[in-house]
């Protein structure tokens, strides 16, 4: 999806953002277009939460510029209704069910029967049985799905996940596929975050590998060769951790 | 808007819409909860009940001391419920869901204000047939006229408790930040509220207590507006 002035969906350019005197994200220019899915691998450290933080406009640049759509997200609140985000945390208020936190998104987003929208969302990731339950009351990977459910509720252009594929078991991780495949023919962009390749590489049309904050790799996926691409990022990460343990499981 | 397709068209609530969004959302889950509700109110009654026990009968009339006591229980009951409005943002972290929303910084704040002023008129509401109770207050004209004056100091405590909230939560000693920054500016609203309270029960007429009511009302306007476009910097990392 362009915007209407015709540029991309995810627009960065020359993003620095500093904590103290660590640069977490080094000079990154991204452009992403309608349809794109894009897979960022990285060690811990890397700047890959930042860099997502920094598309969602939870996190200010030091220096350098983002724009979603033709828009700087921070200042203009109507235009974050084109993004989801998948985060770390849930997100969720565990007092809640998981139905009220989904429709509680629904309706902060403007979606049209919130209820229904919210259920929707449920059943697609399989979780809809628990609809009437707290949140607390649910297990890691079932508070993953909601949390999920409540990304995708209203649609989004824009989607961007870190590491959304944690706590999840095999029936909610293959939901979670078919949902960003899903999206993806949709024309809706990704942004997937993930230290596994594997996962990764599953949805992405385009690969990043990111480290000290910077690109340092970047590929078309349609013409990778999977496997060559897991052991050179297996180097990689092995080469910038170099910790005994991460040696061991590389040999 | 096919099954899966993106959504082009939404239409995102205005900022009072979301303000209340926000605020019934805090509520329900108070609600369920119960936790900060229970505990300002538990602490309001046993604060009213020491307090009448501590002085001499004979020397101060309770209904003389009854101002006094009712703004200090406001003051630091509020504070227990006020801490809770942010928390439970922090704990899976929430509040990224609700500054990732088409939803601006100040609708936020105004709905956390919404909800801690609902909150704490609850536990007013409980508090002041209490301190009616233990200090043999009049029951008529000037209690609505009491509970007039909580409500406009209400306003003014919120909106400094909120934004400091706020600011305290991400912090270690959180419990210890947000009295220490919010009472010195609660000072100005509990001073006048007393003030006011006093003339009130005491039989005065309206007009005596006027001024200070006024003095309340400049604090709400100024700090409610000032709090607001104060909050966004708040959020940020």
């Amino acid at each position: 999806m362009l915007s209407p002035s015709g540029s991309p969906v995810v627009e960065a350019s020359g993003v620095c953002r500093t904590f103290g005197r660590r640069r977490a994200v080094d000079g990154v220019d991204l452009s992403l277009a309608a349809g794109e899915s894009l897979a960022l691998f990285g060690p811990n450290g890397a700047g890959k939460t930042t860099l997502l933080k920094l598309i969602a406009g939870l996190l200010a640049p030091t220096s350098g510029t983002v724009r979603v759509l033709g828009r700087a997200l921070r200042s203009e609140a109507a235009s974050r209704a084109s993004i989801g985000l998948i985060s770390h945390q849930s997100m969720l208020y565990r007092a809640l069910t998981a139905l009220e936190n989904v429709e509680f998104a629904a309706k902060l987003y403007g979606v049209d029967a919130p209820r229904d929208a919210a259920m929707g969302a449920l059943e697609r990731m399989r979780v809809a049985d628990r609809a009437r339950t707290p949140v607390r009351a649910l297990s890691r990977g079932l508070q993953q799905r909601v949390a999920i459910a409540r990304s995708i509720v209203h649609q989004p252009a824009l989607l961007l996940l870190d590491e959304p594929y944690t706590g999840l078991d095999a029936a909610g991780a293959a939901a979670l596929t078919d949902m960003l495949r899903e999206l993806r023919d949709a024309r809706a962009t990704l942004v997937l975050v993930t230290h596994n390749v594997d996962e990764g590489l599953a949805v992405a049309s385009r690969a990043i590998i990111m480290l000290d904050g910077r690109f340092v790799r970047e590929d078309d996926c349609a013409a990778l060769d999977a496997a060559a691409y897991r052991a050179a990022y297996r180097a990689m990460v092995v080469g910038e951790v170099a910790s005994p343990w991460t040696m061991s499981v590389s040999a | 808007m096919d099954d899966v397709g993106v959504r082009v068209t939404a239409r995102p609530p205005g900022t009072i819409a979301a303000a209340w969004l926000i605020a019934r959302k805090d509520l329900a889950i108070e609600f369920r909860t119960r936790t900060a509700f229970l505990s300002s109110l538990v602490f309001a009654v046993l604060a009213l009940c020491i307090l009448y026990f501590a002085w001499d009968e004979s020397v101060i009339a309770p209904a003389d001391r009854a101002p006094g006591v009712l703004w200090v229980v406001v003051a630091f009951s509020g504070l227990l419920g006020l801490q809770r409005s942010f928390s439970i943002e922090e704990h899976d972290r929430g509040i990224d869901a609700l500054l990732v929303a088409p939803t601006s910084r100040e609708a936020i704040y105004l709905g956390k204000a919404i909800g801690n002023l609902l909150f704490l008129c609850a536990v007013q509401a409980v508090t002041l047939p209490a301190l009616v109770l233990f200090y043999n207050l009049p029951v008529g004209q000037s209690l609505l006229a009491v509970a007039a004056i909580m409500l406009l100091a209400t306003i003014g405590i919120v909106a400094v408790g909120t934004l400091f909230s706020a600011m305290a939560v991400n912090t270690r000693m959180a419990e210890l930040l947000l009295p220490m920054l919010s009472l010195p500016f609660f000072v100005p609203v509990l001073l006048n509220a007393a003030q006011a309270t006093t003339r009130v029960l005491g039989g005065r007429p309206a007009s005596e207590a006027w001024p200070w009511l006024r003095i309340i009302i400049a604090f709400d306007i100024v700090f409610v507006v000032a709090c607001t476009m104060a909050f966004p910097y708040t959020l940020e990392e």
